[in-house]
C-alpha cells in the first residue's frame, strides 16, 4: 500500500495521504519488515546516536587515521568556524561535523554507514551541524532521517549505491542527495521541494569518480565528505528558495547509473585512476606496502 | 526488498564494509565454526586484503572476529592488545589463494586440545561473506541466515536423519546444500535456516551415528560467549 520504487510514485503516495515522505517511508517499512512502528523508530533513533557520537569523536584535535593520512581537520573547521570566516559558521560546521564522522571512521571509529562507510560523513555532518544552529529536535531529525531513506531507497532500487559500481557519484553523491532532501524537510519544504533538492545536489555531483589513495578510505575521501556536505546544504537551499530541477529526480538518478555503467574499471574503486595514481599516491602507495611487509 | 537500515546502516567500525566489517564478520564466523576461543591463529591474506590489511585494520578486524566481536564493537581497534591479555596468539601471512574473490582469506585456527580448523571466506561487498571452504572441503555459505553445518559420513539417509531432526524443532529449511570429498568419503551438509537452531536439537544431530561434527552459525552479527 505504502510501496513507492520512483520519486514519482513516492510523491503520488504523499499527495493521496496527505503525508510527508518521512511518515510514506516509516509505513512503508513497517509494511515491508513485519517490525512495529515503535521498533522502527528506536532502530532509527538508535543510529542517529552513533551519529551524534562519532562526530563528538571525530573533532578530537589528535585522533589520527589508520592510514595516517587524515585526522585533526574536523577540528582545525570546529575551531576556525568562530572566527572571521568566508562560508559563514553554518556552513562550516556542517563542513566540520561531515569531516569528523569521516575522520572517526578512517580511525576505526563506530559510524552509520549512510549510505555507505566512505560517505558516512555528509549526512550527520548536515543534520547535527542544523539542529544546533537551528533547534530542530531529535525527532525531527529521525524523521528526517526516514526522508533520506527514502531518496536513498529509490536510488538503490534504480541505480547503485557502490563505487565499486558506479564510482563516487553513487556514494558521496547519494549521500549528497539523501541529506539535501532530509535538508529541506527540516526546513519545513514540500515533498517535491525535497526531491528538487536532491536531484541538484545529484547532478552536481555526476561524473565523480572513486579514486582513493592507496585503496584506503582516507584520500580523497575525507575531505570530499566535507566539500559534499556544503554541496547538499547549498542544493537544499536553492529548493527552499523556490528553483525547481529542471530534470526530474528520477531521470537524474538513471543518468547517475548510466554514467558509472560506462566509467572504466579504473575509476571504481580499484586506486588504479584518478588521485590513486598521482605520484605522490603512487609514492606513498608503495611506503604503505613496505612498511606491511616488516 | 531493502531494508531501510542497509541505507541508513549498518553501524560498524570503520573505515571500509568489506575490508573492516567483511572482515570481522568473517573472523566471527570462523570463531563459531571453531566452537570456542582457539590459542593460535593463522591468517592468509590474500589480493586486495593482502596488498591494504593495515590501512584498513583488516587484521584488527579478523582477529576481533576470532574473539566474538561484531562488526560494531568498537574494542576492533584494539583487538592486537585484547588478544595478548587473552593470550591468543595470531600471525598474519600474505599468500596466493588462487582464483578467488580479490578480498579472501585463509583462516587456520588452533584449539586448546590441539583441534585445527581452517576455513576460507571472502568479503564480497558492503559488509556481505561467503564461506568457500572448511576444512579443505569446497563448501558455500553467507551467513546471513541461520545455519548448521554438519560433518558426517556420505552413506545413505544421512540427510533423511538430520532433517527429520530439525523438522521436529519446527524449523524451516531455508536451502540444503550437501558437500563431499568422494563418493561414500566425507561429507558435509549446509543447511540454512528461518529460525535459529537451539542448543538440545544440535546435541540430537551430534548423536546421530552418522555425524562426526555439527556447528551452528547464527545469521546476526551478534558476539559469540
Amino acid at each position: 500500500m505504502y510501496q513507492f520504487r520512483k520519486g514519482t510514485e513516492l510523491l503520488n503516495l504523499c499527495q493521496r495521504y496527505e503525508l510527508n515522505i518521512d511518515e510514506i517511508m516509516l509505513r512503508c517499512e513497517i509494511e515491508e519488515s513485519g517490525q512495529s512502528r515503535k521498533q522502527i523508530w528506536e532502530l532509527m533513533q538508535d543510529n542517529l546516536q552513533v551519529m551524534n557520537d562519532s562526530i563528538i569523536k571525530g573533532l578530537d584535535p589528535d585522533l589520527k587515521s589508520a592510514g595516517g593520512l587524515v585526522g585533526g581537520n574536523a577540528s582545525k573547521v570546529q575551531f576556525y568556524m568562530e572566527k572571521d570566516n568566508l562560508c559563514g559558521k553554518t556552513v562550516l560546521k556542517v563542513i566540520a561535523y561531515a569531516l569528523a564522522v569521516s575522520e572517526c571512521n578512517a580511525a576505526m571509529g563506530k559510524i552509520v554507514a549512510a549510505p555507505t562507510a566512505g560517505a558516512s560523513g555528509i549526512l550527520p555532518g548536515i543534520l547535527v551541524a542544523l539542529s544546533e544552529e537551528k533547534g530542530y529536535s531529535q525527532e525531527e531529525l529521525i524523521k528526517s532521517l526516514f526522508v533520506a531513506a527514502a531518496v536513498g531507497k529509490i536510488i538503490a532500487t534504480n541505480a547503485t549505491l557502490s563505487g565499486a559500481e558506479g564510482g563516487c557519484q553513487a556514494e558521496c553523491g547519494s549521500a549528497a542527495s539523501m541529506a539535501a532532501a532530509a535538508a529541506v524537510f527540516l526546513a519545513g519544504g514540500s515533498p517535491q521541494m525535497s526531491l528538487d533538492a536532491g536531484a541538484i545536489a545529484l547532478k552536481g555531483l555526476l561524473g565523480l569518480v572513486c579514486d582513493p589513495v592507496a585503496g584506503l578510505v582516507e584520500v580523497p575521501c575525507s575531505k570530499r565528505n566535507g566539500n559534499t556536505a556544503a554541496i547538499a546544504l547549498t542544493s537544499a537551499d536553492m529548493a527552499l528558495a523556490g528553483i525547481k530541477s529542471f530534470l526530474p529526480f528520477d531521470e537524474v538518478v538513471e543518468a547517475m547509473y548510466r554514467i558509472g555503467k560506462i566509467m572504466v574499471a579504473d575509476l571504481r574503486e580499484t586506486a588504479a585512476g584518478g588521485c590513486a595514481i598521482t605520484p605522490t599516491a603512487l609514492r606513498y602507495a608503495e611506503q604503505v606496502i613496505t612498511q606491511q611487509n616488516d | 526488498m531493502t531494508s531501510i537500515f542497509q541505507i541508513i546502516g549498518p553501524v560498524m567500525v570503520g573505515p571500509s564494509s568489506s575490508h573492516t566489517a567483511g572482515a570481522a564478520r568473517l573472523g566471527n564466523i570462523a570463531r563459531r565454526i571453531c566452537g570456542e576461543q582457539p590459542v593460535r591463529v593463522d591468517f592468509y591474506l590474500h589480493g586486495s586484503f593482502a596488498k591494504t590489511w593495515k590501512g584498513h585494520g583488516t587484521g584488527k578486524a579478523l582477529l576481533g572476529g576470532i574473539m566474538g566481536m561484531d562488526p560494531a564493537d568498537e574494542r576492533i581497534a584494539d583487538s592486537f592488545h585484547h588478544a595478548m591479555e587473552a593470550g591468543l596468539q595470531y600471525n598474519f601471512h600474505t599468500a596466493d589463494l588462487g582464483e578467488v574473490h580479490p578480498n579472501s582469506v585463509k583462516i587456520v585456527m588452533q584449539t586448546a586440545d590441539g583441534r585445527i580448523w581452517e576455513m576460507m571466506g571472502s568479503s564480497v561487498g558492503g559488509g556481505k561473506v561467503i564461506i568457500s571452504s572448511l576444512n579443505g572441503m569446497d563448501i558455500e555459505f553467507s551467513g546471513d541466515y541461520p545455519t548448521i553445518i554438519t560433518f558426517h559420513r556420505d552413506q545413505p539417509g544421512a540427510v533423511a536423519q538430520v532433517s527429520e531432526i530439525i523438522s521436529h524443532h519446527n524449523i524451516n529449511i531455508a536451502f540444503l546444500k550437501v558437500f563431499r570429498s568422494s563418493r561414500g568419503s566425507d561429507a558435509s551438509m549446509v543447511i540454512e535456516c528461518d529460525q535459529e537452531a537451539e542448543p538440545d536439537l544440535l546435541e540430537q544431530i551430534k548423536a546421530l551415528q552418522v555425524v562426526k561434527e555439527v556447528m551452528f552459525i547464527n545469521a546476526g552479527i551478534t558476539p559469540a560467549n
